[in-house]
């Protein structure tokens, strides 16, 4: 029987050291002969003899025991309390570009609040021809759009901008995820109230007790945003506003106002506590930039990186990771081994999309050397993601927000990596 | 157009019968009454569209400050550990580490207003009366220098203040001040002469430990394990006396107990926050919950003697400051008994 092949989650630290054993041997040889036979396969294990779980055991799946460190996380020291905090999603452990909801990180302001759907009311108000307001089931009998956008917390990579500051692409860029919403154009709902042509901005408010707001103008909102009510598939997690949010695709994740309960129509913006004292960017002279609310295009590998490192040794890598923009579509992504001095396109594992997630790969054969691994982005507008030097040179470093700067992962001859910034 | 689209479409039309004006209208929905809207068209713009009748000077708000705000914010609007500082800070913005708070950063004061109106206090918010509301707003200009402490602020004279950094900022920029980033075709080969590793993560060194989790997981079992056998006679006889509470009773008071958990935090796991975790609290000696700094009327307390059993815990939770003057506990009270001896049930189904 095996004595060490389950049950137990390998630490990093194990992992590495196993692995470089087995990674020696294979180098330049092909695959590697077997010493001596595998008890995985010459004996007959617990699980092919055994029966398993029955159907049921699990009502509602969640993932298997093995996968237990692919979770969201928090940085203690960034906020005074987890009731007004973020936590990360674990991107330097998925694949694909859809992010499962269980792990898909969390922004609350006062807090994740259970609304029911019973208990939902959204009211459409201001320049309106009639404020109206719509249960939950109203707004499931309006014509339905299914869009995949990512949304990322404007402050994603925000811990950055001084310096290299934390190790993984789960803490550097983690503030994201990409969902299929199921949900009806606000565009639909405004027209239902009639908006009045004095009417040029909207305000968005949550119903949780930090009532979060922002303002929108008119034309973004009468375009792509959509209220949505199904995340992949299924109902909203609570945490990302059940049983309603909003969504402003390409925009930054604090307009996306969760457990979305009033939309008013006004004439002007109404520099919300979220719209002037954060979300704002102050550039290096103290002037700061408002409604900079769009996500330029960014790109970060994924895979190896701080908490994914290189763990079989010499030969065929998978160099993988994501790119997005605010702005359109992923149109490309090169990467480059040697910290910015040559550059290489990577495989695009589908065409980009509107203001979603993009996969890339670039299928490595690596030597064992030291790599200075970076991705850099390009989208429909032709923007082409800056260097951290080149952000620098225009915002200073105290933007906190918006930082969509070139990532450097520094791939040692161990296959461990760093966060590392590079001249 | 979807034969589908056509037929609702021509039954659109049948509806608009009754909203002639409108004929692509889904007619779902009720209109929103007047008393609907008010109740949640809160918000308040910079040119004071919203803001209440109503006015409030800074000695009233700084009382209300030191009983609201300060648990968090500090007496002097400081700032208390990692919770915002809300004065100071002028002349900052364009150093090394800015320092943003109503004074040196906020470009208006209806946003002030909205916010401690709509948001504030954190765990209780919209609680408080617009007069109790524009002297906390005029404490806070006070705190910042603004204004001199025989101010009064109301809607007369609201759009009268001047905020310092009102003119500090410009509409977003980047589609000229970064037209540079639109380049297209990006260098691909030779881009640059060296590359030198400039900085790296590992120095600073402030990363949550991967594993820290199972790390915390394995010790508190070794720790149970250990403890298991002394306490296992009292555990099952607490089991019982939790057994013997109200399970109504529990449900309720941990519904009171929302208004608690922006400060404590109470069952498996719990940690002290702003306030110290409150498992086993009822039946225990006062300010004795290990690794929590408490006020000096706390400890005062103490040293008497002072035991949270259900009488002076109900006492307590009815009025905090009047039964313990100097108490760091800035909560209002629960006025209704019920919810009070709900809450202790609920916190005795955590030990006692």
């Amino acid at each position: 029987m095996s004595d060490n092949s389950k049950g137990k989650a390998t630490s990093r630290r194990q992992f590495l050291s196993g692995a470089a054993a087995v990674g020696v041997g294979a180098v330049g040889s092909g695959a590697a002969r077997a010493a001596s036979p595998d008890p995985l396969i010459t004996q007959v294990q617990e699980w092919a003899q055994a029966t398993g779980e029955g159907v049921d055991a699990t009502p509602y799946g969640l993932p298997i025991q093995f996968e237990k460190d692919v979770v969201r996380r928090n940085v203690e020291w960034l906020t005074a309390d987890t009731i007004s905090s973020i936590n990360f999603t674990p991107i330097h452990a998925l694949d694909g570009t859809i992010t499962p909801q269980g792990c898909a990180f969390e922004r609350h302001h006062s807090g994740a609040i259970e609304l029911s759907k019973p208990d939902y009311r959204l009211m459409i108000n201001g320049l309106v021809d009639t404020p109206l307001v719509f249960t939950y089931e109203d707004l499931e009998r309006f014509p339905r759009e299914n869009r995949v956008y990512f949304c990322e917390c404007a402050a994603n990579t925000g811990m950055e901008w001084a310096g290299a500051q934390l190790n993984g692409a789960q803490f550097t860029h983690g503030m994201i995820h990409n969902m299929e919403y199921s949900g009806v154009p606000l565009r639909t709902l405004l027209e239902e109230a009639g908006v009045k042509p004095a009417g040029k901005w909207i305000y968005v408010e949550g119903a949780d007790a930090s009532s979060n707001g922002r303002s929108i103008p008119l034309e973004k909102a009468m375009d792509d945003v959509l209220v949505a009510f199904k995340a992949n598939g299924e109902a909203l997690r609570k945490e990302h506003g059940y049983p309603v949010r909003l969504v402003v695709p390409g925009w930054e994740g604090n307009m996306w106002v969760k457990w979305l309960r009033r939309v008013e129509v006004t004439e002007m913006a109404i520099e919300s506590r979220e719209e002037t004292s954060k979300y704002t960017d102050t550039l290096e002279d103290g002037t700061s930039r408002k409604w900079s609310w769009v996500m330029d295009a960014k790109s970060v590998v994924t895979s190896p990186s701080p908490q994914a490192p290189i763990t079989h040794g010499p030969g065929p890598l998978v160099i993988t990771g994501l790119a997005w923009s605010g702005r359109g579509s992923i149109t490309g992504v090169d990467v480059s081994v040697d910290g910015g001095k040559n550059w290489v396109p990577a495989r695009l594992a589908a065409p980009g999309t509107d203001k979603a997630l993009t996969r890339f790969y670039l299928d490595y054969n690596w030597d064992g050397s030291e790599m200075l691994l970076q991705a850099r982005a390009k989208d429909s507008s032709g923007y082409v993601q800056p260097t951290k030097a080149q952000l620098r040179d225009v915002r200073g470093e105290n933007s906190i927000y918006h930082n969509n700067c070139i990532q450097t992962w520094w791939i040692k001859e161990s296959g461990e990596a760093e966060n590392v910034e590079v001249s | 157009m979807s034969k589908y689209h056509k037929l609702f479409t021509a039954s659109a039309i049948g509806l608009c019968m009754a909203f002639p004006a409108y004929a692509e209208k889904f007619g779902l929905g009720r209109p929103a009454l007047p008393e609907e809207i008010a109740a949640w068209d809160l918000d308040v713009a910079p040119d004071g569209t919203g803001l209440p009748h109503g006015s409030g000077d800074v000695f009233t708000g700084e009382e209300v400050f030191a009983e609201q705000c300060a648990i968090c914010h500090g007496d002097f609007a400081e700032g208390v550990d990692n919770w915002p500082k809300l004065a100071g800070g002028e002349g900052t913005l364009a150093d090394k580490d800015p320092l943003k708070t109503v004074g040196s950063y906020w470009p208006y004061l209806s946003t002030v207003w909205d916010y401690v109106n709509r948001s504030m206090p954190f765990g209780n918010a919209q609680s408080l009366e617009p007069d109790d509301v524009y002297a906390m707003v005029a404490y806070i200009l006070y705190s910042n220098d603004i204004v001199d402490d025989e101010f009064t602020l109301s809607h007369e004279n609201f759009l009268e203040v001047e905020m310092p950094n009102a003119e500090g900022f410009i509409v977003d920029d980047r589609d000229t001040s970064e037209a540079h980033f639109w380049t297209d075709e990006p260098c691909m080969k030779d881009c640059k002469e060296s590359v030198e590793i400039t900085m790296r993560a590992a120095v600073l060194d402030v990363t949550p430990e991967e594993t820290e989790a199972n790390a915390t997981e394995t010790q508190t079992t070794v720790q149970e394990a250990s403890a298991e056998v002394e306490v296992e006679a009292k555990e099952e006889s607490a089991a019982e006396e939790i057994a013997a509470l109200d399970p109504e009773m529990i449900e309720s008071g941990e519904k009171v107990f929302k208004k608690c958990k922006s400060c404590h935090q109470v069952g498996e796991g719990a940690k002290h926050r702003t306030g110290p975790a409150l498992n086993g609290i009822i039946g225990a000696n006062a300010g004795a919950v290990e690794g929590f700094k408490y006020s000096k009327a706390m400890k005062a307390a103490a040293d008497e003697g002072l035991v949270w059993n259900d009488e002076e815990m109900s006492a307590f939770l009815a009025s905090p400051k009047a039964y313990m003057k100097g108490t760091r506990m800035s909560f209002a009270g629960l006025k209704k008994e019920d919810d009070i001896q709900a809450v202790i049930v609920y916190l005795k189904s955590f030990g006692g």
